[in-house]
């Protein structure tokens, strides 16, 4: 059923996401650097919901969502059609999703596609949660975090696992392109898009996005806490190609902040600065955010 | 039966303002039922909730069409929305306003109360926590819920400092009512 | 002691009554809540079990696949799209005779996507192999978890509670729940039948040939057509501890003397009973009866329930596209052979949360009262949505 459309741009702030919602920067700055010529594939979320209540669209691209599991599977059905009918050199094909549909309900249907070899652009909106349902962990939750599956209590501190390493399983798969970004930083989700889209294959993005709700934040903080993640070495931002580290963004020595300074601003790590016991758990992620530092060169 | 419509933004606590005249009424030895009607969970979207309260247990699960009282925490909704719909003649209106409430537009034929909700939160809470606000409000202009049912439902829910706080805002909401009905 | 509880977490609460020793299950809207509030006593140290968080619901009817294979009394619960994905692990559970227990908060199914209620994501899997409850009030849906665990695990067939979702998982009322030494009294610890040990070493999911899948089909629809004692007996027993009777397979309200019943499954029965107190005020001789088990599909008690009105209305909120609403297919098959059959019309209404008035009810029973000629009709649809549609088309 076609839908009434609104704005001219590729996606319009026609939408109907949170203030400050990280997630709604990043994929219109996607979208943008994307341009027309573009066919995309969500999967269900917050960025399908916010952008698509029946009977309006946000979308001036061609646009389809068919469920939770499947964008990069219907992604590969549209790049191979696209092959078929001769019109691939016209379209390019980008699939995206949340952190959720990206590292756990999806991961299958991306593995194959990456395998497969397609010409496909995977874009994850990494929230760290699953935002659209109220908050639930996902495998990018990071450690510690409350989400309300993940609560603490005498028997939890939050979120009990670590950040599933998203980036580097993809580059194993061959992936030709594999990059992270930030909200933080609009302009390097515009470079790596183009940069993506001009390569052939299969490629990931990776973008960190501020979550109002989810992170328990102030509308007005994200964009300077994604900052602060990259900053900390918490959410190291680099690029891969055919599997190999060619380029980071560096933190200078007088940017380089510690973890609780990105930590203390969220509701999701409050736990930790409210009992003794909560030290050692900064701690832990200061030495994850160190070990990031050593491991992508951040700082030499 | 009493029915009553809460309408309200995502993130203000609707559906807990709900549940909280509805454990009240429940705690006064009466049957009583809350449920919310969300748009999206999106923080900030239009959020309606419902209250029914009877001597009878209740069976009927439809949206309420015809509320006796009307209860709206962000008055922007006013506009573009016909929030007094099949509202009841007499019925109580309670508004989150600091205005006079004359300038909402509302059809005559109700009672229609003010409360500074936000401000008052603000100045005792220290937070933009609106609903305990608004339902000390409903008690106060309606004489239909006891405070120390609501005072230990707000207790139960928001154990410590904060709470407190919310039930002396919603003290003052209750009191700052009473004989304001328009 | 009665209080007043939202529906998920009186539910959430009452699993843990249950002691599952396994707990997998996968967001999402409007189940979210059962499962936040289950991590919430996992995480308090209140729910003693194994508590996984999986990454699908597809992972989640595995998890407590493997679990009830190993013994272990295990729940999951789910709605739409998770319960669709989760479709071959549930074929496959009541094919092994696990006795899983989940909790489906009904919600329509995509496309378009919808979160809102409507009861085709569990209608859809009834030819499953599992016993299907609907409950119609929180502490109808509280109640049947202990006696689904009861009835699953002395029929060794898994059973969906189902309750509505958001007008039964997101409504506060007033809720009773039992104290852990009578939901213990009431449901025993779990004596699997068999399991995955050493000790005893057996095969599941053993592959059978066209020389033995029938019979063994044949043997789960011939427990499953069994079933209807167990399902009594839970009740009953269930009456006899706690005073609360919501029906068996089967509950009737204003029926005995009624020229029209209406048919439904669920919340909307509350609505319903409203409707018909008023009508019966009015002098129409109106009565409901309820459906409580879709499977197994209590047949000739439906029969001798509706056998002596002239006119059955079915109520759902569901639809088999291209026929109409499932559960009237089914009510007609009660009438196979019989000699009189009240005409016996769908009423096909409240897909994807759309709200159902007493008065729509009231319309259908009045309308039932001037002409029971069968029919299938769409109750509530908004004509101007329809005919923008139409044009789009
Ligand atoms: C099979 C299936 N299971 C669950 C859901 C419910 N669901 C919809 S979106 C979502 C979470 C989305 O999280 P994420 O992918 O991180 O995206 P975000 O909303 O954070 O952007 C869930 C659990 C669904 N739609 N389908």
């Amino acid at each position: 059923m076609a839908h009434e459309q609104v704005e001219s741009r590729l996606m319009a702030y026609g939408h109907t996401a949170c203030a400050g919602c990280g997630e709604a920067v990043a994929a219109r700055t996607v979208a943008e650097a994307a341009g027309p010529d573009v066919i995309i594939a969500n999967a269900t979320g917050c960025l399908e919901v916010f952008t698509t209540r029946f009977p309006r669209s946000s979308w001036q691209v061609p646009w389809i969502h068919s469920l939770f599991e499947n964008a990069a599977s219907v992604a590969s059905g549209i790049e191979v059609a696209l092959k078929a009918l001769g019109r691939a050199g016209e379209v390019k094909v980008i699939a995206q999703g949340g952190d959720g549909a990206t590292a756990d309900i999806g991961m299958g249907a991306i593995s194959g596609m990456l395998e497969r070899g397609h010409d496909i652009l995977y874009v994850c909106y990494d929230t760290e949660v699953y935002s659209n349902t109220g908050y639930q962990r996902s495998g990018l939750t990071p450690l510690d975090a409350l989400t309300t599956t993940s609560p603490a209590g005498a028997m939890s501190w939050g979120n009990a696992t670590r950040k599933k390493d998203l980036p580097a399983i993809f580059a194993a798969h061959g992936a030709v392109y594999v990059a992270t970004s930030t909200a933080g930083f609009p302009t390097d989700i515009t470079r790596k898009v183009k940069k993506a889209l001009s390569l052939a294959g299969p490629r990931y993005l990776q973008i960190h996005c501020p979550c109002v709700a989810g992170w328990g934040i102030d509308s007005s903080k994200g964009i300077r806490l994604a900052r602060i993640a990259v900053n900390s070495g918490l959410y190291p931002i680099f690029e891969m190609e055919e599997g190999v580290l060619t380029r980071v963004r560096k933190i200078k020595p007088d940017e380089l902040l510690p973890v609780v300074e990105y930590l203390k601003e969220q509701k999701r790590f409050s736990h930790l600065f409210k009992s003794p016991g909560g030290r050692d758990h900064i701690e832990a992620i200061q030495l994850a955010a160190n070990s990031n530092i050593e491991r992508y060169g951040l700082m030499t | 039966m009493k029915e009553i419509r809460i309408h309200g933004r995502g993130g203000q606590g609707n559906v807990t303002l709900g549940e909280f005249l509805a454990e009240a009424a429940f705690a006064g030895g009466l049957y009583a039922q809350a449920f919310p009607m969300f748009g999206s969970e999106r923080h900030g979207a239009p959020v309606t909730a419902y209250v029914r309260i009877s001597d009878r247990p209740i069976r009927l699960r439809s949206q309420v069409y015809e509320p006796d009282h009307l209860i709206v925490q962000d008055m922007s909704l006013f506009a573009g929305n016909d929030l007094t719909g099949g509202l009841k003649e007499g019925a109580l209106v309670v508004v989150n306003t600091s205005g006079p409430v004359g300038d909402l537009g509302i059809a005559e034929g109700f009672r229609v109360v003010g409360v500074p909700a936000t401000e008052l939160a603000l100045e005792v809470v220290g937070k933009p926590i609106i609903n305990t606000i608004m339902v000390g409000a409903f008690a106060g202009a309606s004489g239909e819920i006891e405070m120390d049912a609501l005072e230990k439902s707000v207790r139960e829910r928001y154990p410590g400092e904060l709470g407190e706080r919310e039930i002396v805002a919603m003290r003052r909401a209750f009191e700052m009512v009473q004989g304001a009905v328009r | 002691m009665r209080e007043m509880m939202e529906g998920s977490s009186a539910v959430a609460e009452s699993v843990a009554l249950c002691r599952p020793k396994v707990v997998c299950a996968y967001p999402i809207t409007p189940q979210t809540h059962i499962v936040e509030r289950l991590a919430r006593l996992h995480a308090e140290g209140r729910l003693d079990a194994g508590y996984v968080l999986a990454e699908s619901e597809f992972t989640a009817a595995s998890v407590v696949l493997g679990a009830s294979a190993t013994g272990a009394r295990a729940y999951t619960a789910s709605s739409s799209q998770g319960l669709l994905l989760m479709t071959e692990v549930i074929f496959n559970i009541a094919g092994m005779r696990l006795p899983v227990v989940m909790t489906v908060a009904n919600r329509a199914v995509s496309a378009p996507i919808n979160i809102w209620n409507d009861q085709q994501d569990s209608m859809s899997l009834r030819d499953c192999g599992w016993i299907q409850m609907y409950a119609e009030d929180v502490q109808e849906a509280c109640d049947m978890h202990l006696q689904a665990f009861r009835i699953a695990e002395s029929l060794n067939i898994p059973v969906m509670v189902c309750m509505d979702g958001y007008i039964l998982t997101h409504a506060t009322e007033p809720v009773d729940l039992p104290s852990a030494g009578e939901a213990d009294s009431y449901l025993p610890p779990f004596e699997p039948r068999f399991h995955l040990t050493p000790t005893d070493p057996m095969t599941l999911g053993a592959m059978a040939g066209p020389d033995a899948y029938m019979e063994v089909r044949m043997l789960l629809h011939r427990s499953m057509q069994q079933a209807a004692g167990t399902i009594r007996q839970a009740a009953v027993d269930f009456h006899e501890m706690f005073g609360r009777y919501a029906g068996a397979q089967l509950d009737t309200y204003h029926a005995d003397d009624a020229e029209v019943l209406l048919v439904s499954m669920g919340s909307l029965l509350g609505t319903m009973k409203d409707a018909v107190d008023e009508l019966r005020e009015e002098g129409h001789p109106v009565g409901i009866v309820k459906v409580r088990t879709i499977r197994p599909f209590p047949r000739s008690e439906l029969h001798d329930a509706l056998h002596r009105a002239r006119a059955v209305g079915v109520v759902e909120k569901d639809i088999s596209l291209g026929l109409e609403g499932i559960l009237c297919s089914e009510i007609r098959s009660a009438f196979c052979g019989a000699a009189e059959t009240p005409g016996i019309s769908s009423f096909v209404a409240g897909l994807g949360g759309r709200d159902i008035r007493k008065e729509q009810i009231k319309e259908i029973a009045l309308g039932l009262l001037s002409d029971n000629t069968c029919r299938v009709e769409v109750t509530g649809l908004d004509h101007e949505v329809l005919w923008r549609a139409h044009e789009e088309e």
